[in-house]
């Protein structure tokens, strides 16, 4: 993939486009806690173009959420610091501006959605004045012109009788309806790029299935961008374009979708599909990958998944593989990914 | 919601009446001779026993006591003291000054302890948090008698800045230092419970979806944080408006303030029976609706369990 880097830093964000619409580089995040410093997401680096979805895939801890938070900008500061790289957003890098301009691109712009709608709405008011919120925030809407809208995209995210429900309490809804009220108040300001963090791992399957579909079906009406966080390779294979995969706060694997299924460059991608739950063995992980996720605070030298690789080799224990590409379109981070690229 | 609140009341109701059942069964059914009790140590003639025996029922059955003590509370009939006062006078012309006394803590408590609290939330770890911290183990390690003697000393008579007593009748200045001593120990539970609510609530994950919608810091906090901080210590805080009469009987005594606080020590020392048992009932009725007060608010602040 050839990358346009825009050189104008002063590009209206509303004009077409000059580049890619969000381009995370190199993004490094440490936390500063009394037992050491921990890096959180090293070198992380990925693009999501209009209209694209970039699902990011990796175990629990390995740095996904606060990569995420980080475009936000909406890590806990104290303990958490963004200490290098750009984000660039429109060509402008989000990371060098003022709080107050940022501010207008948050929520607004880029919008997020979280795991547990249960916990990330706000208990004590109701989903119509949560919703209601951003018109009246970001827009200078009067609160009946916001809760009339608030109705629109309840009814967009298909939750029923929207119009009576708009002034329950998210405690009076389901998991899923629950979820699409969060999606609603992402979605609200029709933002170019939405970040949905492990959105349907607090549902059943079955409401899983329908929330990722809504999901998609949004993103072909408005064109949006779409970061799709999971630890589940399974759950992206229907709506995702692109895959990065994260391990130990690092993107180790960068594929287009089919691609990545076909042929993983990586040994731990090959890992994560080899323990994928297969839909035609009922019940059960085919082979999970043995050991389990560092500590960051203790990373282990070398390429950090070198303890847990059927293919260690000695230099692995040693050197550290820099994220390379190794066909258009397509990186790994491990010494040997020609190796797999040829057989 | 008015099932909550009809349930409450109900309680309410049995709060009452098991209330006044333990006051009157403590102070009128102690073994030994209710009358000596009520005469104290003075020598008693025969006709005036006859006379109380037959006021307070005394040759009926003690539930039926009970009764006639309960319906002449509920017509706000508290008694008569031993000079024939009734008790009811006695609380009309105390209960005014014990009312603003507590009154008075309760705005020093609330406004101080809510603003410290909070400021000592936002700014974690930082220098006025750890003030906020360490003077309020202080304060809630101190006895509150040490605490009022120690205010008369240093504050009254030391630096002569406020009245060593309120004065009778108490003057607005004069209640000033015994309503800063009698906040002070409820103070530095609010702003601590303020403190880690509001500490707690900024690490939750709807505080993070708030910064997330793009809200300014003031929305986020002031609106975001700040309601669900204060349910807690709203609680805390109108359970501890009945509290603080109770807790009146030191200071007034200390501070010699003639409220009720004092009334019921004099009393007390006195053998003053019927008055015990008057001012202990209003106070019992006076804890009993601060709490019903609670419950209904904590259901209006918090929605969730309004259904329960
Ligand atoms: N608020 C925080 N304070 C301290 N450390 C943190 C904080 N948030 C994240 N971290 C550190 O960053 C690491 C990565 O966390 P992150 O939440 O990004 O993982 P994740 O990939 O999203 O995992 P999961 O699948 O469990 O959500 C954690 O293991 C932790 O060490
Ligand atoms: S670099 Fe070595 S240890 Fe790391 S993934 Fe490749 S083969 Fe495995
Ligand atoms: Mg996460």
């Amino acid at each position: 993939m050839t990358k346009v880097t825009p050189l104008d830093t002063a590009v209206d964000p509303h004009s077409a486009d000059t580049g890619v619409l969000l381009d995370v580089r190199d993004l490094e995040v440490e936390f500063r806690m009394r037992s050491g410093t921990v890096k959180a997401a090293n070198r992380v680096s990925y693009q999501v173009d209009k209209g694209e979805t970039l699902a990011i895939v990796g175990e629990s801890g390995s740095g996904k959420t606060v990569s995420a938070q980080a475009i936000m900008g909406i890590i806990d500061s104290p303990p958490g610091f963004v200490t290098g790289g750009e984000i660039l957003f429109r060509g402008k890098d989000l990371l060098k501006m003022e709080e107050k301009e940022r501010r207008q691109i948050r929520g607004d712009r880029i919008s997020m959605i979280f795991q547990d709608a249960l916990t990330a709405l706000n208990p004590v008011f109701t989903v119509g004045w949560q919703i209601s919120e951003m018109f009246q925030k970001h827009r200078g809407m009067s609160k009946s012109e916001g809760y009339k809208r608030a109705i629109e995209l309840m009814n967009l995210v298909k939750i029923p009788s929207a119009a009576e429900r708009v002034n329950a309490y998210p405690h009076e809804f389901s998991g899923g309806m629950r979820q699409r009220v969060m999606i609603a108040m992402a979605i609200a300001l029709d933002p170019d790029v939405l970040i949905a963090d492990e959105p349907t791992t607090a549902l059943d399957v079955t409401v899983q299935a329908q929330i990722m579909g809504l999901l998609a079906d949004l993103q072909q009406q408005t064109g949006m961008g779409l970061i799709l966080i999971t630890h589940d390779l399974g759950v992206v294979a229907e709506v995702a374009d692109k895959v990065s995969v994260m391990y130990a706060a690092e993107i180790v694997e960068t594929a287009d979708i089919r691609e990545l299924y076909r042929h993983p460059y990586h040994p731990y991608t090959e890992g994560l599909m080899r323990s994928l739950v297969r839909p035609d063995h009922k019940g059960g992980r085919l082979s999970p990958i043995k050991g389990s996720p560092p500590d960051l605070l203790h990373i282990p030298s070398g390429c950090p998944f070198h303890p847990r690789c059927d293919y260690v080799q000695d230099v692995c224990r040693t050197d550290d593989p820099p994220l390379r590409e190794i066909l258009e379109g397509r990186t790994s981070a491990c010494h040997f990914a020609e190796v797999f690229s040829n057989d | 919601m008015t099932s909550y609140i009809i349930r409450r009341v109900g309680q309410f109701v049995l709060v009452f009446f098991a209330a006044t059942f333990l006051i009157f069964s403590m102070v009128f059914a102690i073994p030994g001779d209710p009358i000596r009790a009520l005469a104290g140590e003075k020598p008693m003639p025969d006709s005036l026993r006859q006379t109380l025996v037959q006021r307070y029922h005394l040759d009926e059955p003690y539930i039926v006591q009970y009764w006639y003590y309960v319906t002449g509370v509920l017509q706000g009939d508290l008694g008569e003291s031993f000079n024939q006062r009734p008790v009811l006078d006695i609380i009309k012309e105390r209960f005014p000054r014990t009312l603003r006394l507590a009154i008075y803590a309760f705005i020093i408590e609330m406004v101080i302890g809510v603003t410290a609290g909070v400021w000592a939330g936002i700014r974690k770890d930082k220098f006025l948090d750890s003030l906020v911290k360490v003077s309020t183990v202080a304060v809630i390690s101190i006895p509150i008698f040490v605490l009022g003697f120690m205010a008369q000393l240093f504050i009254g008579v030391r630096l002569g800045w406020l009245p060593v007593t309120a004065g009778n009748p108490p003057s607005l200045y004069g209640y000033l230092l015994p309503a800063i001593v009698l906040a002070a120990v409820s103070l530095a539970y609010v702003a601590r419970l303020t403190r880690s609510s509001v500490v707690e609530n900024l690490r939750s994950d709807y505080v993070r979806t708030a910064k997330a919608k793009g809200l300014s810091r003031r929305r986020v906090i002031g609106v975001h944080t700040f309601r669900n901080s204060l349910i807690p210590v709203i609680t805390f805080l109108a359970i501890d408006l009945g509290a603080l009469m109770g807790g009146a009987i030191i200071t007034e005594t200390i501070f010699n303030v003639p409220g009720i606080g004092q009334a019921l020590y004099q009393s007390v020392l006195g053998q003053e029976g019927a008055v015990v048992v008057g001012i202990v009932t209003l106070l019992v009725i006076i804890y009993a609706v601060a709490n019903l007060v609670v419950d209904v608010m904590y259901a209006v602040l918090d929605p969730r369990i309004r259904y329960d």
